[in-house]
């Protein structure tokens, strides 16, 4: 068991024929992910390796039954991206692309808010199910199958960081999910700890916050009144300086909100067990899990 | 990206936003003329980009031609510390010159993209020209905050919300309106991240009138504002950040000793507490990201070396597209063309990382290898203190 893509996930990529696109296209079917289309307007007809390529998201799902896609275009067209594959009636979109600006992404937020499909990104690495299904940018080998920890994070590498270290202390992984470092995103905290409570292979999970916004804070409240498996926390930040964007169009501490320290006494409240040393993350999480 | 009072009140009249009128100098001079030009009172107001410049003396009313004159003499070419620019301060290159207007009441408008509810969100107050972070904290029921949906935009109720909420008189209503639909549209137009006027001032004569202007512009939205990035100001930028970004390496310079490289904003935030943790401080952030070669790292450390409080430095990377060998590479390549004097901590992880440890070890570099973070934060902290 896993949450939102397994084995049966059928995945189609936005962007295909690019650089990206096709490096990250191989390194996912590689893995073993399903890739059964690609979209790049004005390329229909050819094929990427041997997955065929269409114009339209619309004409890819109905002619290959694809229901995730996976967005590898630049910033100036992956609004339009997520939109077409939303419109096209994919049930999973997972958007890498780093740099859509907010207005586009408050407006897609609120789109998507009356449909059924999930938006995870964008700004992120993606998602897997190690051993079934991989839908991003993070390295395979360094996940481990079987589970029992589901792993959200807003990060990039500090979540493959996490991911390592978990499978070096031996616990394998359900799902692993990079929800973004955008200030607006798809897929937040709440919606993967909703799923990871519901999902019977998941038996623990890791949060991985960061400076700005108050999303960990609304999580921890969720999970101090909802959640039934142990949550083991970390924030990065602690030593970010006010008012200034960490990398992460969305790691900022302005005014006085966002800082880390709230985040952790949030988490701490909220029953999270708070690592506080990165380097000794999968030790702690052996200990608490068992 | 910020742009000065002066530029965004050029937008403002763009869009008929009404602001005093005012015009920019850049000697003390010609601001004299400006001034009588205008006509007298007039403000002369330091155009850098930070708040609080009126407490730091950088906003001055003159009465007289000579005080103009005195006024600019004193701002112009002067360091101004505020709260925002840190103890550095900023020097004045630029003043605004505006005609006095007669104040009858001082709000607060400001226009932000509320990541919480994925609206764009008006915030008003009747307490303006104070520290708004202040009135929040002390009388948040006097702070009125009205969430508009991008994809409905701004509607009447939208704009009696606030007014009302402001207890304006009803004769002003018809002008604030179209002032507030206007704003708007130039939030969502060019893609702000900020819009702040402290104080919108309603004059004696009852017009209303935006005295200051605050605009923050989206940077991943300049592509499709090709004026604003004209607007874009040198002087403002910290040297080493800039010479960063010319690499496309996301650089912040901090006052710690441990300088710092690390792929991915997550990892290297995380980079800097553990460095902080071991009780050294980390000097900067800076981010390689995920497609860093050899030149990238090279620069990097150029970067990081150029700041003489660095003692020693960290380089954190987990190989994932950017594979460990390619990163070993690049430190032995910089290290041949940057002199290297400190001590250097590496720590890799993730894709060909044995091969990436085989190349520093052959290559008869002093770097200090790190087993794992823990190890690496122990190292750095022995090789600083």
């Amino acid at each position: 068991m896993s949450i939102f893509v397994n084995s049966k996930t059928r995945v189609l990529v936005q962007g295909i024929t690019g650089r990206e696109g096709q490096f990250h296209t191989r390194q996912c079917a590689e893995y073993g992910t399903s890739i059964v289309a690609g979209v790049t307007p004005g390329k229909g007809g050819q094929k990427m390796d041997s997955i065929p390529v269409f114009n339209t998201v619309a004409e890819a799902r109905k002619a290959t039954g694809a229901n995730a896609s996976m967005i590898l275009v630049p910033p100036p067209f992956a609004a339009d991206a997520i939109l077409e594959a939303t419109d096209a009636g994919m049930e999973m979109i997972v958007c890498i692309t780093e740099g859509i600006p907010v207005m586009d992404m408050l407006r897609i937020k609120n789109y998507l808010a009356a449909r059924s499909t999930r938006l995870i990104g964008p700004n992120c690495p993606g998602i897997i199910t190690p051993g079934e299904c991989k839908i991003g940018i993070m390295p395979g080998p360094i996940h481990k199958p079987g589970g029992p920890v589901g792993v959200v994070s807003r990060s990039g590498t500090l979540t493959y960081e996490v991911v390592h270290q978990l499978s070096q202390v031996g616990l394998g992984q359900t799902t692993c999910i990079g929800i973004g470092g955008d200030p607006v995103n798809g897929t937040g905290f709440l919606d993967c700890l909703k799923a990871f409570n519901e999902d019977q292979a998941t038996e623990a999970v890791v949060m991985v916050g960061e400076i700005g916004g108050n999303a960990e804070e609304q999580a921890a409240a969720w999970i101090a009144e909802n959640m039934r498996k142990p949550v083991v926390g970390f924030i990065a930040g602690l030593t970010a300086p006010p008012g200034r964007r960490m990398g992460h169009a969305g790691a900022i501490v302005s005014g006085g909100q966002g800082t880390a320290e709230a985040k952790i006494k949030a988490m701490e409240s909220g029953g999270i067990h708070v690592c506080k040393d990165l380097g000794s993350l999968g030790k702690l999480c052996k200990e608490v899990f068992s | 990206m910020k742009i000065h009072e002066y530029q965004a009140k050029q937008l403002f009249s763009k869009y008929n936003i009404p602001t005093p009128q005012g015009e920019v100098g850049t000697d003390p001079h010609k601001v004299a003329e400006i001034a009588v030009g205008l006509g007298l009172p007039v403000a002369v107001k330091a155009q850098i980009h930070a708040g609080g410049r009126g407490k730091g003396g950088g906003v001055k009313l003159a009465r007289t031609e000579e005080e103009a004159l005195s006024a600019a003499t004193s701002i112009l070419g002067m360091t101004l510390v505020t709260k925002q620019t840190g103890p550095e301060g900023r020097l004045v290159k630029t003043v605004l010159v505006e005609k006095g207007v007669a104040i009858k009441k001082e709000l607060y408008l400001s226009i932000i993209p509320d990541r919480e509810t994925a609206s764009v969100t008006i915030v008003a107050s009747q307490d303006g020209g104070m520290d708004i972070e202040e009135v929040a904290e002390k009388h948040p029921e006097r702070i009125i905050k009205v969430p508009i949906n991008p994809l409905i935009g701004i509607q009447g109720y939208h704009l009696r919300q606030v007014m009302f909420g402001l207890e304006l008189d009803s004769a002003l209503m018809k002008p604030f309106s179209r002032i507030l639909r206007n704003l708007y549209t130039l939030f969502v137009d060019y893609d702000c991240s900020m819009l702040e006027i402290n104080p919108l001032i309603i004059t004696e004569e009852d017009e209303v009138i935006a005295l200051d202007a605050k605009v923050e512009i989206d940077s991943n939205a300049l592509y499709r504002h090709a004026d604003i990035k004209e607007m874009h100001d040198p002087n403002e930028d910290d040297p080493a950040e800039a010479e960063a970004a010319k690499f496309n390496l996301n650089y912040i310079n901090l006052d710690g000793n441990v300088g710092n490289m690390v792929n991915g904003a997550g990892l290297a935030m995380a980079t800097m507490d553990i460095i902080k943790q071991a009780g050294a401080e980390p000097a900067n952030f800076l981010d390689v990201g995920g497609g860093a070669d050899a030149e990238m790292v090279e620069n990097g450390f150029r970067i990081i070396l150029a700041d003489s409080k660095v003692k020693a430095i960290l380089v954190n990377i987990f190989g994932g597209i950017l594979r460990c060998d390619v990163l070993a590479q690049g430190v032995v390549q910089a290290a041949a063309k940057v002199d290297l004097q400190i001590p250097v901590v590496v720590r890799m992880e993730g894709t060909n990382v044995e091969e990436g440890r085989r190349i520093l070890a052959e290559s008869g570099m002093s770097l200090i290898n790190a087993a794992d973070l823990s190890d690496a934060a122990a190292k750095i902290a022995e090789v600083v203190t």
